[in-house]
């Protein structure tokens, strides 16, 4: 298949989009009411199309007709069964892979260009901790690299120690840390420039159950303070549910935007007491049809939990 | 994983101690204890060596044992097998039988420091040119495609073939005051043995960063310079300290070798030749430069040992519990 023929004409997708339209459910495209490209939307993805080649010469289309808004501030969980292209996407918005067809951007600029001006930072499932540096030389990473000075440096890895709850282990080294707290260390340092976006891709997928619940209300915490747009991957519904203003859940073969749910869990801050309100429980119920519908046989891949 | 990872992985196998997971399990904090017993154990081995030698000496054939022409056991006589005692007896006798000679172990130190020197140079220049040629190598593809084959075929060729060469045409340098030297020579003899594993460690760790760590680099919109010096670099410590021992011990050496088939004076390969000519009427004199040479061996190994230990942090592991 060629990117050309990937490419649905804008009437066809928006029919597509018409089918699908449920009451609580927004379009499908996931816009919200803004369709300016502007500097006011932290990501725009416009029918964005990714096709790998293998070395074989095969090709997998991993993204398909993708269109997609995020605003400012606004929190967005990608869900979906593996291999579905939430990685792709990912990585896509923060320019560590070209899409094969469509335009993004990001706060207006191009992938690269936002990549190069630092405004997104980046967690993936493994920590990614360079074992060598110090938990807050790790956490100085980025702050050191782009030349910010001793002093400068010092002071905001303090900060971010405490806003992980790590401030007693400044000096350790990652190996000395559990699974948890090298993952704490790694959002601590996804924050460290202060970016309007943060993409990540499953930061907790490798924890217990029981570590995740505490991270993800310590994630939202975080947001409820940084202000900042997020990306967030995950295949667990519950965890998509309580942390994002809106789910978007995706379909494999070819991967696409199926539905986008809203969570509707009141404006303040995220704490464990919403995992027991009825909108939770609602929002969650949605998602899951929506996962379910991808194929008869159920969803392989996500959890229910 | 990066390119290029089958050729070196394949060599580095053969390559003794050179697998940095297992090393830097290791906790450093474990090194205290263990450095000791290691030590006691190197101490046991060389009275074992001495034991056994004496044990052979007092039970062994005074003639040896052939088949036909084919020793197969030596003789233990003691212009053959000098005591363990009469070794270390030499060492603090006089070198001559000359009035103001020197004793023979300043004798044995004197050549020894000179020939460290050499190698010591030799192994900085080696180092230095393997571990610019793996900075090539892992920058450009095309370089490690033209540069490996050749690093790698350049150590099938027979030291005793270049070293004849390499002092012909360091003879023929000259500009203004600067002369080339017979040490020089050797120094590069052993510069080109010491290269060898410096190459193929460091691009072996070089390349040694996972994705995740490349494209995090990435993400921080660094170049390639940055992400050398702060994730390409530390990353390859643990595949080079190994590397650099290898190369203190080739460096070694090729100086040896190399001054005995230049012909350079005041080395201790030099002098293990002259020696060992006197075995006649002085049977513990051979064993002396020996000693030397050894010691040489050991004090290159412990000094890039040493150097090691400032950079232990680089061997620790990201462990996910
Ligand atoms: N570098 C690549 N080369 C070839 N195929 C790839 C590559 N990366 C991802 N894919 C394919 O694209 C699809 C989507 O992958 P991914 O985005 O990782 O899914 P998810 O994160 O949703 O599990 C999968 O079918 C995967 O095999
Ligand atoms: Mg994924």
């Amino acid at each position: 298949m060629t990117a050309i023929e990937n490419r649905v004409p804008a009437a066809q997708a928006s029919d597509t989009r018409n089918q699908t339209g449920e009451t609580m459910t927004q379009p499908l495209t996931g816009e919200r009411e803004s369709q300016s490209t502007g500097g006011s939307d932290a990501v725009v993805v416009r029918d964005v199309g990714k096709i790998f080649t293998t070395k074989k010469g095969a090709t997998v289309t991993a993204l398909e007709n993708i269109d997609l808004t995020v605003a400012a501030g606004e929190f967005v969980s990608l869900i979906g069964p593996s291999g579905c292209g939430k990685s792709t996407l990912m990585r896509l918005i923060a320019d560590l892979d070209t899409p094969t067809s469509g335009t993004l951007t990001v706060f207006g600029k191009t992938a690269k260009q936002a990549r190069l001006d630092q405004e997104y930072g980046i967690a993936f499932q493994q920590a990614g901790l360079l074992p060598w540096r110090t938990v807050r030389a790790n956490i100085e990473l980025p702050l050191e690299l782009h030349g910010f000075s001793k002093a400068a440096r010092t002071a905001r890895s303090r900060e971010l120690l405490l806003l992980v709850g790590l401030g007693d282990f400044a000096d350790n080294y990652p190996d000395q840390l559990s699974g948890g707290m090298q993952q704490r260390v790694a959002i601590a340092r996804s924050l460290a420039e202060s970016p309007n976006l943060l993409l990540m891709d499953e930061p907790f997928g490798a924890l217990d159950e029981m570590t995740r619940e505490h991270m993800q209300a310590e994630l939202a915490h975080i947001c409820a303070e940084t202000q900042a747009a997020v990306v967030f991957v995950t295949h667990s519904i519950p965890e998509a549910v309580f942390l994002a203003d809106r789910v978007v859940v995706m379909s494999p073969r070819p991967g696409r935007i199926q539905a986008v749910v809203d969570v509707k869990l009141g404006a303040g801050e995220r704490t464990d007491d919403l995992r027991e309100d009825d909108q939770f429980f609602a929002s969650v119920s949605e998602v899951r049809e929506h996962l379910h519908g991808t194929h008869a046989t159920g969803v392989r891949g996500v959890e229910n939990r | 994983m990066t390119q290029g990872q089958t050729p070196t992985t394949q060599l580095m196998a053969v390559l003794p101690g050179d697998d940095p997971t297992t090393a830097s399990r290791a906790r450093p904090s474990s090194g205290g204890t263990g450095n000791l017993r290691r030590v006691i154990l190197g101490a046991l081995g060389v009275v074992g060596i001495a034991v056994f030698w004496e044990l052979y000496k007092f039970l062994g054939p005074e003639k040896g044992w052939a088949i036909g022409t084919t020793i197969i056991l030596p003789r233990t006589n003691d212009m053959s097998m000098p005591h363990v005692w009469t070794m270390f007896e030499r060492l603090f006798q006089p070198l001559t039988g000359a009035a103001n000679s020197k004793m023979m172990w300043e004798a044995v130190v004197d050549a020894s420091a000179f020939s460290l020197y050499v190698a010591a140079v030799g192994w900085i220049i080696g180092v230095s040119v393997g571990f610019l040629l793996a900075v090539l190598m892992q920058r450009f593809r095309t370089a490690q495609s033209a540069v490996l084959p050749w690093v790698i075929l350049s150590q099938t060729v027979p030291l005793i073939a270049i070293a004849p060469l390499v002092r012909r045409w360091g003879s023929q340098i000259e500009f203004g005051s600067f002369v080339w030297e017979n040490w020089m020579s050797v120094a590069l003899i052993a510069s080109y043995l010491a290269f060898f594993p410096v190459s193929i460690g460091a691009l072996q760790g070089l390349n040694s960063p996972e994705t995740a760590h490349v494209e995090l680099f990435r993400s921080y919109g660094v170049g390639w310079w940055k992400t050398l010096i702060r994730l390409r670099i530390p990353a390859s410590i643990p595949y080079l300290i190994p590397a650099l021992k290898l190369a203190a011990a080739n460096a070694v050496i090729g100086t040896i070798v190399a001054e005995v088939s230049i012909g350079l004076k005041g080395g201790i390969g030099r002098t293990v030749i002259e020696f060992a000519g006197a075995a006649g009427g002085d049977p513990g004199k051979p064993w002396a430069p020996i000693f030397g040479a050894i010691a040489i061996g050991l004090i290159a190994a412990g000094i890039v040992s040493v150097f090691a230990l400032f950079l232990r942090r680089f061997m620790r592991q990201e462990t996910n519990s």
